[in-house]
């Protein structure tokens, strides 16, 4: 099993057509994802890579049967890309446009209550189950299938994480980037539950950073209801206060938003605390050994 | 994105906030004109992106017009240190000269979204002048909150709420409530990332009063709004960081430190940071040099890092995924071509079309430290920018 993706999953890709949304979808399609459909309006009826494009999501799904969607909308039009796959009822999105506006978020959100889309991302690499499903823009060939879940507010920094663990051996149930915004769709929270719940995963790395309270809410569950082991790490120890440190989400606002206050939240609630970004490999090696 | 206190004025008294009587001076000259003007007791105000400069010195108080200008000379040229600015300061070109208002009461007043509930959220508190953070710490009890539907926007009953929980009079009520929703409406109609006003004053007559404020801009929502971009002002930032963004590099910050970093991924670039840290080095920079289909954003990074005096080494570690590591590898040997680099260069790289880029590097005959993994080219680069290894 895996979390979110995996074999059954029909994916659409919001944008195919675009120069980003072409060189990665090539690159899903080659990794063994299901590639069904393509929406971008105006190209309806044309083939995309070998796959049919459509003008809307509502008739994509239909035609097709795509049960997710992979976005590659440029930032102003995102939102609305988003609300539309809402409203036809996808129940997975994964938003990899990177610099949508807080503003056109916060509509997002409220849209997406009650709903039962799942949003990840904006601004994210995606998801991936190793040998399943690649539906997103990480490097494919650096994965190992396993039992480790991995969540991240980061893209490159997992992308090495990855590496760590498939190095050693250590195979991966599913990789899932969250995104470094501000307001992401799925929070740490979120994906740890899904962790916690699949007879897979049996250990999380969860790779946060400075900015926001995240990093303290997936504490708090990790302390009450995560039966299963945690390493973490948090980049960001050397920011500077005020400085926004590349993703929209990662500024220090307030001591919460610290790195040393996130890993103090971290280890009170019993995760296991990677010493440097190079050793949450072999930190999570000894994790699975004591087990 | 930052703008200072008199434009933020500007905006707020166009939604129909009140604020003081005042204008913007450039010299002591305009600043003695626009006090006689006023013709009261007036308040120069060094206009910086900077908090803490009433504690600075930067808000001075004076009688006359002659004393107004010789507040203005005293500020005006001078760079301002504040406990939010680094050592070297930042420029005071202009200053602020308003009206002094006679304070009755300081109350806080600000609206941002939370992460949290993914709301925006206004928050006001009784402890007025003071800063936020240390409230929240302190006596959280005092910091009053109400989250905002967007779908109907900001409501009467929340201004009440909030304008009863301060203990404002009976005829302010009205009065706070309307101020609220405009500010509301200034927020989202500009696509503020945060609209302070602190403190929003009570007058001895009993009026409200925006005495402070402070607007920042999503820089993601910058895009449609032409008018707010035009506002910013460049000598208040730090010049590498301007230089950078002229060459492309869009996220990169200085640090203190001597190593220069070039990272792709910002989880990444701050680890790496993290990591020469912990090897007991000190970055001289963030920067994450993001996707790219061509060389330019490299050979400028190499700019940058000769632009910096203060670097002894160079680290770039490039885990590629959009991010290709040839066009890297490429990017490097030009850099290496066109200018003299005078310091010690670690490389790693990794991930996607690595074997052609390393190819590209040992064929080109250049010199620089290879580094295996993350770890080893912290140390390495640390080692580097102390001088044991060139």
């Amino acid at each position: 099993m895996s979390i979110l993706v995996d074999e059954s999953t029909r994916l659409l890709v919001q944008g195919i057509t675009g120069s980003e949304g072409s060189f990665h979808t090539q690159r899903c399609i080659e990794y063994g994802t299901k590639v069904v459909a393509g929406v971008t309006p105006g190209k309806g009826g044309s083939k995309h890579l070998g796959v049919p494009v459509f003008n809307t999501i509502e008739k994509a799904m239909a035609e097709t049967g795509a049960n997710a969607s992979l976005m590659f909308v440029p930032p102003a039009f995102a939102a609305d890309g988003i609300l539309e796959a809402t409203d036809a009822g996808i129940p997975l999105i994964v938003c990899i446009t990177e610099g949508i506006p807080v503003l056109d978020m916060v509509k997002v959100h409220r849209y997406l209550k009650g709903k039962s889309t799942r949003l990840i991302g904006p601004n994210c690499p995606g998801v991936m189950s190793p040998g399943k499903c690649k539906a997103g823009i990480m490097v494919g060939e650096i994965h190992l299938p396993g039992n480790v879940g991995v969540i991240s507010r980061s893209g490159t920094l997992t992308y090495d994480v990855v590496s760590q663990l498939t190095s050693l051996g250590i195979g991966q149930s599913t990789c899932v980037g969250i995104g470094g915004d501000a307001l992401p769709g799925s929070t740490f929270v979120d994906i740890l539950k899904l962790f916690q719940a699949d007879q897979d995963t049996k250990a999380v790395v969860l790779i946060g950073e400075i900015g926001g309270t995240m990093e303290q809410e997936a504490a708090e569950f990790i302390s009450y209801k995560m039966t299963k082991p945690v390493v973490a790490f948090v980049a960001g120890s050397t920011a500077p206060p005020g400085k926004r440190m590349g993703h929209a989400g990662a500024i220090i606002t307030g001591s919460a938003g610290k790195a040393s206050e996130k890993i103090k939240a971290l280890l009170q609630a019993g995760a296991t605390i990677a010493p440097t970004p190079a050793e949450v490999g072999l930190t999570i090696k000894k994790v699975l050994e004591s087990l | 994105m930052k703008i200072h206190e008199y434009q933020a004025k500007a905006l707020l008294a166009q939604y129909g906030i009140p604020v003081p009587r005042g204008k913007v001076a450039s010299t002591p000259t305009e600043a003695r004109e626009i006090a006689a003007e006023i013709g009261h007791k007036v308040v120069i105000k060094a206009q910086v992106y900077a908090g803490g400069r009433g504690k600075a010195g930067g808000i001075k108080v004076v009688n006359s017009p002659a004393e107004a200008k010789k507040a203005a000379s005293q500020l005006i040229g001078t760079r301002f240190v504040t406990h939010q600015t680094g050592p070297e300061g930042v420029l005071v070109s202009k200053v602020l000269v308003e009206e002094a208002s006679d304070v009755a009461r300081e109350i806080y007043l600000s609206i941002l979204v939370d992460g949290t509930s993914r709301l925006p959220v206004m928050m006001a508190s009784e402890a007025g002048g003071m800063e936020i953070e240390e409230v929240a710490q302190s006596t959280p009890e005092k910091i009053f909150k109400n989250y905002i539907d967007p779908a109907i926007g900001f409501q009467p009953f929340q201004g009440r709420k909030l304008a009863y929980g301060m203990n404002l009079d009976g005829g302010q009520i009205g009065e706070a409530t309307r101020l609220m929703a405009n500010l509301y409406k200034l927020f989202i109609d500009k696509d503020c990332s945060l609209a302070e006003i602190n403190p929003l004053v009570v007058t001895a007559d009993g009026k409200l009063l925006a005495l402070d404020a402070k607007l920042n801009f999503d820089d993601n929502a910058l895009y449609r709004h032409k008018d707010i971009q035009e506002l910013q002002d460049k000598e208040q930032e730090e010049p590498l960081e301007i230089q950078a963004r002229d060459w492309g590099i869009n996220n990169y910050v200085k640090m203190d430190g001597n190593i220069g970093c070039m990272v792709n991924g910002a989880g990444l670039a701050m680890a790496v940071n993290d990591l020469i840290q912990y090897c007991g080095g000190r970055a001289a920079n963030f920067l994450d040099i993001g996707t790219l289909n061509n060389t330019e954003r490299v050979v400028n990074s190499f700019k940058m890092f000769i632009a910096d005096p203060r670097i002894k080494a160079v680290l770039v570690n490039i885990f590629g995924g959009m991010a290709r590591v040839d066009v890297i590898a490429k990017g490097i040997v030009e850099a290496y071509q066109q200018m003299d680099i005078p310091f010690p260069v670690v490389i790693r790289l990794a991930g996607t079309n690595l074997e052609e880029g390393q190819r590209i590097l040992a064929e080109s005959g250049i010199s620089f430290i290879q580094a295996k993994d993350f770890y080893d080219c912290a140390r390495k680069v640390v080692e580097a920018a102390k001088g044991v290894m060139k």
